[in-house]
């Protein structure tokens, strides 16, 4: 007599798309990185029932996937905002002032640089070379790239996402 | 079609030139409008550059109404690795240009001008390229009806003509072009990154052919060994030696692994390549797949390039096509296939135990060496790992020799070296240089020197593993040992350039920053004491230093490089180390007189209007986030001190220059 | 890799001395060969062989910086320092460095005197703390019945990690984040009672500092033993006695059995009783349990169910080997439940002023205290057993009154269940369970007596060991013993895959099985590398020289077994033993996002758990812990029931 079992919850949209990924890429050795990579593209995060999934369907620890999901810059274990502002931090920006713009915009939106703002609108990185030099100090919204800026600039840009 | 003789790589080169599909200077029948699509001329615009490019040759073809102008089909279609069409060729019938049968409008990567993105050359019969800079979508629709309808190029827009006289300057006469030497680069900004045909038509995979008809794999170690080739990551391990262990160790399984993990705040050499010239890489490895016995390669890419990883996925399913990757490549007994492993943002993965941590999908934490991955790498196996600018000499060694190599270059430094030139500097971009060039000669003639008439300060080498070059030693050869000598290093190849207005302190701080951020975590040293240095530089920048400060950060700072697992650790403390070398005055000033002297420290500064220039125009009291700026028509505006938080946002907005910083 | 076969020998020079050691040691090893100890801290001998610390840095000629001892290979005609300014110098500051994020409470730390890092500090001479700065600020976690959690302590040795991940499988412990805010934790920032954490205790035996201790229950049975109404009672369990001496200096391996009923009677308990009498029972369930299977055609293969952090592991990871789970209690329980009923009975003390307690080498014994199928219990709503205090508590408790434990003298545990037989003392080492119920079983199965009873094959340190026993007139039996619960996956797997195939299995969670276990005294990782041998297989000859000691080595030949079924339990797997005596398991999560999901799924739409809210609401189809609880009746409702047995002899 079987009463029932522990099951993950997950929406079963998210587990058919993880179930596509797990098929195509569980055969490469190590290609946990990539799994997450395409789920996160997938499902935008990686909360934690994905990643209970995940443990189940590849059969490794939780534990094991969590210390991968945060070590790595590129996972987010929590959604999102509606924009991403991902500010260069690259030694070409800041020594033309990028620290300065990061600290407006912490100021503006009153978060700091990795989280999203109590509304879910935006969240704010600082990323790595965008490899822009050239327009330094420089910053994405959402991809969309905006350069030679500085502090001054950073109430407009925010006002044409209002 | 599947390449099995060297025949067939004849063939394609031959039949690539002749379609004129290849590269600007092989082309003899078309006018050819190449788009330069970097990661860099994207950001800049260059996509839509391009699309204007394409419609308004359609427009000016239509209007001759007799037009056959297509889009190139290509070979075939790969879901992921595509960029979009990459190509454009209309055909003239009857042109009125006598020597012109069509325009052939293409993409390629980045010829390294940053300073001038989107770049977009154009290319006629036996033409020297007129460059056209920083041009726009508007621009591109003028140089197509200027410069391809009415043979009229627009001089002003060109970056290579005198201003006056209005001669082109040949691209390697140019002053930011006549000092380098490209090798790794000599694709980028010249083949159409997602042809195979123009990396064919540019002798690409005959060092390959070469490799596999006429090399025994202990051949292909010395040509590289003679070489002189050293690794271009930043140790500078000679490349041959590092093939030889591996090739040494018998095992029937070996891995070959390039490092495209590049991390260094403020470098893109390997994207750069990726982007312009994925082939190159894919031929290397090969080569070194062959030479150390091994048939599978690992491309460790970050997933923040995301056009470097499209174009390489595409690039390899185009090899694989021709027979290049794969079994039995050229007919022979040697099977090499190629998978790229993502790179998920951790800087600590640059380090090859790292890196070889991560490609088998766990933290990217550095492992105890010995053993070394030639001996016991991923999953165990023999590995040999190089990076993307190392590997990108590799074809030109084969096919041009390793004495011609080593005839580049200074006596332990052997070649070219890439770097990413940044920071304040007027010709921004990525320049290839023969090791041995001085920095002054890439500050002031490459460079163009430092904007606004600033002072040059210092130079930084070797990102946050490396230190800062002053003026006095502008004269240094750049070569791997002279570098380590004054306390920088090669580094992969990031060069910033610094000017009177920043703080070497400050500097400092964002590197240990950045490292203490990046730090694995696994060793204590690493973890813990690149915290408390980092802590006592935010000390200092805040005006808060002790006189102990600097004894304590250069103690902790030697114990950190000793006791550190990697590289990252044991590096990690010399920005501190260079600066205070070069700079210790700067710490002193704010530690002893808590002052920044180049004014760069916002907790130290206090911002002050002038009465006498204030025009009460009310910019900076607008602009000021906290309202510490407040004043009335016809009287100067104040600053408020106790609000104020040090911004500089008035500062940046005055347009009179009546805000000052002490 | 190829590694160097392990029987060539290479010569290396340590400090100006040469010696030869095998060249599959570590400078490490060849160190301690050559007399230096090189300081360790995140080096657990077999365990944790990470370089990570940097504490073990030594000087090798040619190599490049510092080297760390513990992970650096030998090689022909290598050249170590271990002793230079610059080592001495490194290795402090990088202890400092640890110090600087690590509360200054060592007086009050549990670990005060027995911490690895402490004694390094000593031993290297630390004197000031010369970086101060931010210091990790994490929530204490108190939510596990056995383990606390403090994580401000934890210096990311991983020792503790690679134990729960490599030896027990379970990977409740994990390594997150990065850099300065790199932490030991359970996943998403769970507690440990959210997490699969099976309370072995474990990660404990490895923390090498107070990150990771047991909770302490001194208090409450300081507090009842105090308290004039409570009839204090206490069972011990058999492997204390073979490793309690280790917290009075005596070297592993000394059995100190014959001092534990002084040593507790001093503390203040009114009857100190052995846990091997129940043991001995345990077996007269289990064993007649394993032939009614065999026989009737029941679950097979049968699997022992006294190791509680296994019966644990096995409700979260196999959840569909619950039917082959024995259902007789543990030892401990069945004392338990015993103590409130049989016992009551018989001594007159109304059950609600009995106070049971339990001397276990064991965390888990205090997680399996407080399930709910052990709680709660009777008309009045007692526990069955209500402290557990591991070995290292006892000796804490017994350090408290200044009693020179090694001069008290012998005396015999309290009747009735001072007798525990050889069977039942073998419990403690891994295999004596099975050793002991194919004693019983082959006896009562056979109705011949058993001429050799030690099960040789069955004994020892291998992680997974088997026999095949003839039972004349039944068949052939085969039998599988392991430890450590990484050992009893890989069976598992075999067994689902039809790979291996059992009748009876015997598991315990810790390796060494309970000498061996998450409360015992704690072997530092020198002790680990300077002792003679594993000290495991030390204790376990303590506990072998205990049973020896003994007249009986079959349980069914314990007199007060055969009494106690005599006059009160009828005979194994009567009525009222299965409701005394037995118990039910229940499936559990392994991961906190799981929910239950009930079987007609036809009718029931799946709910959908909103990903960021974990908490759990039961299913109403979920077996509901109450449910499971034997039913009360069995329980003699004191004021109606006289007592009935004589006194045992």
């Amino acid at each position: 007599m079987n009463p029932g079992q522990y099951e993950i919850a997950i929406d079963p949209q998210w587990s058919t798309a993880i179930d596509t990924i797990v098929a195509a890429n569980a055969a490469q050795p190590g290609s946990l990185i990539q799994i997450l990579e395409q789920t996160q593209k997938e499902i935008g995060y990686l909360p934690e029932n994905v990643q209970a999934y995940l443990s189940e369907k590849l059969d490794i620890p939780l534990s094991e996937i969590y210390g991968v999901t945060t070590f790595y810059a590129l996972f987010n274990t929590e959604p999102v905002g509606q924009h991403t502002i991902s500010v260069c931090m690259g030694t070409a920006c800041y020594v033309k002032g990028a620290g300065d713009i990061v600290a407006e915009f912490e100021r503006q939106l009153d978060i700091k640089a990795g989280e999203t703002t109590q509304d879910g609108k935006f969240t704010l990185e600082a990323c790595r070379c965008l490899g822009a030099c050239g327009l330094a100090p420089v910053l994405t919204i959402d991809g969309h790239v905006h350069g030679r800026l500085t502090s001054a600039d950073v109430r407009n840009l925010l006002e044409n996402y209002e | 079609m599947r390449v099995n003789t060297l025949e067939d790589l004849h063939h394609i080169k031959s039949q690539s030139q002749e379609s004129g599909g290849h590269s600007p200077r092989d082309n003899h029948h078309k006018l050819t409008v190449n788009v330069h699509q970097g990661t860099c001329g994207i950001a800049n615009g260059a996509k839509e550059v391009y699309a204007a490019m394409v419609e308004s040759a359609q427009h000016y073809l239509n209007k001759d109404k007799q037009p056959e102008n297509h889009s190139r089909d290509k070979d075939h279609q790969n879901e992921n690795g595509h960029m979009g069409e990459s190509e454009y060729i209309g055909e003239i019938k009857n042109s009125s240009h006598n020597s012109l049968n069509g325009i052939h409008i293409t993409q390629t990567g980045c010829p390294g001008m940053c300073y001038n993105e989107p770049l977009v050359s154009i290319t006629g019969p036996a033409d020297q390229p007129y460059i056209y800079g920083q041009v726009t979508p508007e621009n591109a629709r003028a140089i197509i009806a200027s410069h391809i309808e009415n043979q009229t190029p627009i001089y002003e827009w060109l970056v290579n003509t005198a201003p006056i006289d209005k001669t082109l300057t040949a691209m390697q006469d140019m002053p930011f072009f006549k000092n380098q030497k490209r090798i790794a680069l000599a694709n980028c900004g010249v083949v159409n990154p997602e042809k195979i045909e123009d990396y064919i038509a540019a002798d690409g995979y005959f060092a390959l052919a070469r490799t596999l008809s006429e090399m025994q794999p202990l051949d292909v170690i010395n040509e590289i060994k003679t070489s002189g080739l050293r690794g271009r990551g930043g140790g500078g391990f000679p490349t041959g030696a590092k093939w030889e262990f591996a090739h040494n160790v018998s095992s029937d399984q070996k891995y070959v692994v390039c490092n495209a993990d590049e991390g260094d705040p403020g470098a893109f050499m390997d994207r750069s390549i990726l982007e312009g010239d994925p082939h190159r890489l894919i031929e290397a490895m090969a080569i070194a797949g062959y030479a150390i016995g091994a048939n599978q390669g690992y491309v460790y890419v970050r997933a923040e390039y995301p056009i470097a990883l499209e174009r390489l996925k595409w690039a390899i399913g185009q090899a694989q096509d021709k027979g290049l990757l794969g079994d039995h490549i050229l007919g022979s007994a040697f099977s090499f296939t190629l998978d790229i492993r993502l790179g998920a943002g951790a800087f600590v993965c640059g380090e090859e135990t790292a890196l070889l941590s991560s490609i088998e999908g766990k933290r990217g934490e550095p492992r105890p060496r010995p053993p070394f991955p030639a001996v016991s790498g991923l999953w165990g196996y023999p590995t040999i790992i190089n990076n993307v600018e190392t590997y990108a000499n590799v074809p030109a060694i084969i096919l041009n020799g390793a004495a011609w190599f080593s005839a580049i270059g200074t006596e332990k430094s052997k070649g070219t070296k890439v770097f990413a030139l940044a920071g304040k500097i007027n010709n921004i971009g990525l320049i290839e240089i023969p090791m041995g060039t001085t920095l002054r000669t890439i500050i002031e003639d490459i460079g163009g020197g430092i904007p606004h008439g600033k002072k040059y300060k210092a130079a930084q080498t070797g990102g946050p593993s490396g230190g800062c070059i002053p003026t006095d030693m502008l004269d240094i050869e750049i070569d791997y040992d002279n570098l380590q000598a004054i306390g920088s290093m090669m580094g992969s190849g990031g060069l910033i350039v610094m000017d009177e207005d920043t703080c070497m302190v400050d500097i400092a701080r964002f590197f240990l920053e950045f490292t203490q951020d990046e730090s694995c975590g696994k060793c204590t040293p690493c973890r813990i004491g690149t915290k408390r240095m980092l802590e006592t530089l935010d000390k200092i920048t805040e005006g808060k230093g002790d006189a102990g400060d600097i004894d304590k950060l250069e103690a902790l700072a030697h114990s950190i490089q000793n006791a550190s697992i990697c590289g990252l650790g044991q590096t990690a403390p010399n920005p501190v180390l260079s600066t205070l070398m070069y700079f210790r005055n700067e710490y002193e000033a704010h530690i002893h007189e808590k002052k920044c002297p180049a004014h760069a420290c916002q907790e130290m500064l206090s911002y002050t209007i002038l009465d006498d220039k204030c025009t009460s125009c009310s910019l900076c009291a607008r602009v000021c986030p906290t309202d510490a700026i407040s004043g009335k028509t016809k009287e100067p505006y104040k600053i408020d001190q106790d609000k104020c938080i040090k911004c500089g946002a008035c500062m940046a907005k005055c347009k009179v220059g009546a805000i000052e910083h002490s | 890799m190829a590694t160097p076969a392990s029987n060539t020998m290479v010569q290396v020079t340590i400090d100006g001395q040469s010696i030869s050691v095998p060249a599959s040691a570590t400078v490490l090893e060849a160190a301690q060969q050559a007399g230096i100890m090189i300081p360790t801290l995140c080096y657990l001998k077999d365990i944790n062989q990470t370089g990570s610390c940097r504490v073990c840095l030594v000087e090798i000629e040619k190599a490049r910086g510092l080297q760390p001892a513990c992970v650096y290979p030998v090689s022909d005609g290598m050249v170590v320092r271990t002793n230079t300014p610059l080592i001495r110098e490194t290795r402090k500051s990088v202890l400092e460095l640890i110090l600087s994020d690590h509360p200054q409470d060592c007086l009050s730390c549990v670990r005060s005197d027995s911490c690895e890092l402490q004694s390094l500090s000593k031993q290297l001479g630390v004197e000031n703390l010369p970086y101060p700065g931010e210091v990790s600020d994490y929530t204490l976690d108190l939510s596990s019945p056995s383990i606390e959690r403090s994580s401000d302590k934890c210096i990311k040795c991983r020792r503790c990690v690679s134990t729960c991940q490599k030896i027990q499988h379970v990977s409740a412990l994990g390594v997150s984040q990065r850099g300065f805010n790199t932490q030991v934790a359970p996943v998403f920032r769970h507690t440990l009672d959210e997490v699969n954490c099976i309370t072995c205790g474990q990660c404990i035996n490895a923390c090498p500092v107070g990150a990771l201790r047991e909770k302490d229950e001194i208090q409450k049975v300081w507090q009842a033993i105090a308290d004039p109404v409570q009839h204090v009672i206490v069972q011990v369990a058999p492997s204390v006695r073979a490793a309690l001496g280790e917290e009075f200096g005596l070297d592993p391996g000394t059995p100190v059995g014959h001092r534990i009923p002084a040593a507790l009677k001093h503390l203040g308990f009114d009857k100190v009783f052995d846990t091997g009498f129940t043991a001995d029972l345990t077996i007269m369930e289990e064993g007649n349990e394993f032939l009614d299977r065999l026989q009737g055609g029941g679950a097979l293969p049968m699997i022992t169910s006294c190791s509680p952090g296994w019966v644990k592991y096995c409700e979260h990871h196999y959840p569909d080997l619950l039917k082959n789970l024995s259902t007789a209690k543990s030892p401990q329980q069945m004392f338990g439940a015993l103590a409130k009923t049989y016992y009551a009975d018989i001594s007159g003390i109304d059950p609600r002023n009995i106070y049971s307690v339990s001397v276990m080498p064991c965390t888990a014994k205090k997680y399996e205290r407080q399930r709910a199928e052990h709680t709660n219990r009777g008309y009045e709503g007692y526990d069955d057993v209500d402290a557990v205090l591991t070995t290292r508590e006892l000796a804490r408790m017994l350090k408290q009154t200044g009693l020179d434990f090694l001069r008290l003298s012998e005396e015999p545990f309290d009747a009735p269940f001072g007798i525990g037989t050889g069977a039942g003392i073998n419990f403690g080492a891994t295999g004596g369970v099975m050793e002991a119920a194919l004693r019983t079983v082959y006896e009562t199965a056979t109705n011949q007596p058993l001429g050799n009873i030690e099960f040789l094959s069955l004994r020892g340190m291998e992680g997974i060991r088997e026999a095949h026993v003839d039972l004349p007139g039944v068949g052939a039996v085969h039998v599988a013993v392991v430890h450590g619960i990484s050992n009893a996956r890989d069976l598992l797997e075999k067994v689902k895959s039809g790979e291996a195939d059992y009748h009876f299995i015997e598991i315990m969670a810790c390796p060494g099985g309970c000498i061996g276990g998450g409360g015992q005294p704690l072997i530092n990782a020198q002790q680990r590398m300077t002792l003679p041998e594993d000290y495991r297989i030390m204790r376990t000859r303590a506990l072998f020289a205990e049973s020896q000691d003994l007249s009986l080595h079959k349980s069914h030949d314990n007199p007060n077994i055969k009494l106690i079924y005599e006059k009160y339990l009828e005979h194994p797997l009567s009525e009222k033993s299965h409701y005394l005596l037995h118990t039910h398991y229940q499936a559990r999560p392994k991961y906190t996002a799981q929910q239950w999901v009930a079987q007609d799924r036809d009718h029931e739409d799946l709910d959908i758990l909103v990903p960021w809210q974990h908490a759990h609401e039961p299913h109403p189809h979920e077996p509901h812990p109450e449910h499971l609880v034997p039913n009360p009746f069995a329980y003699p409702d004191y004021e109606n029931t006289q007592p009935s047995l004589p006194e045992s002899p």
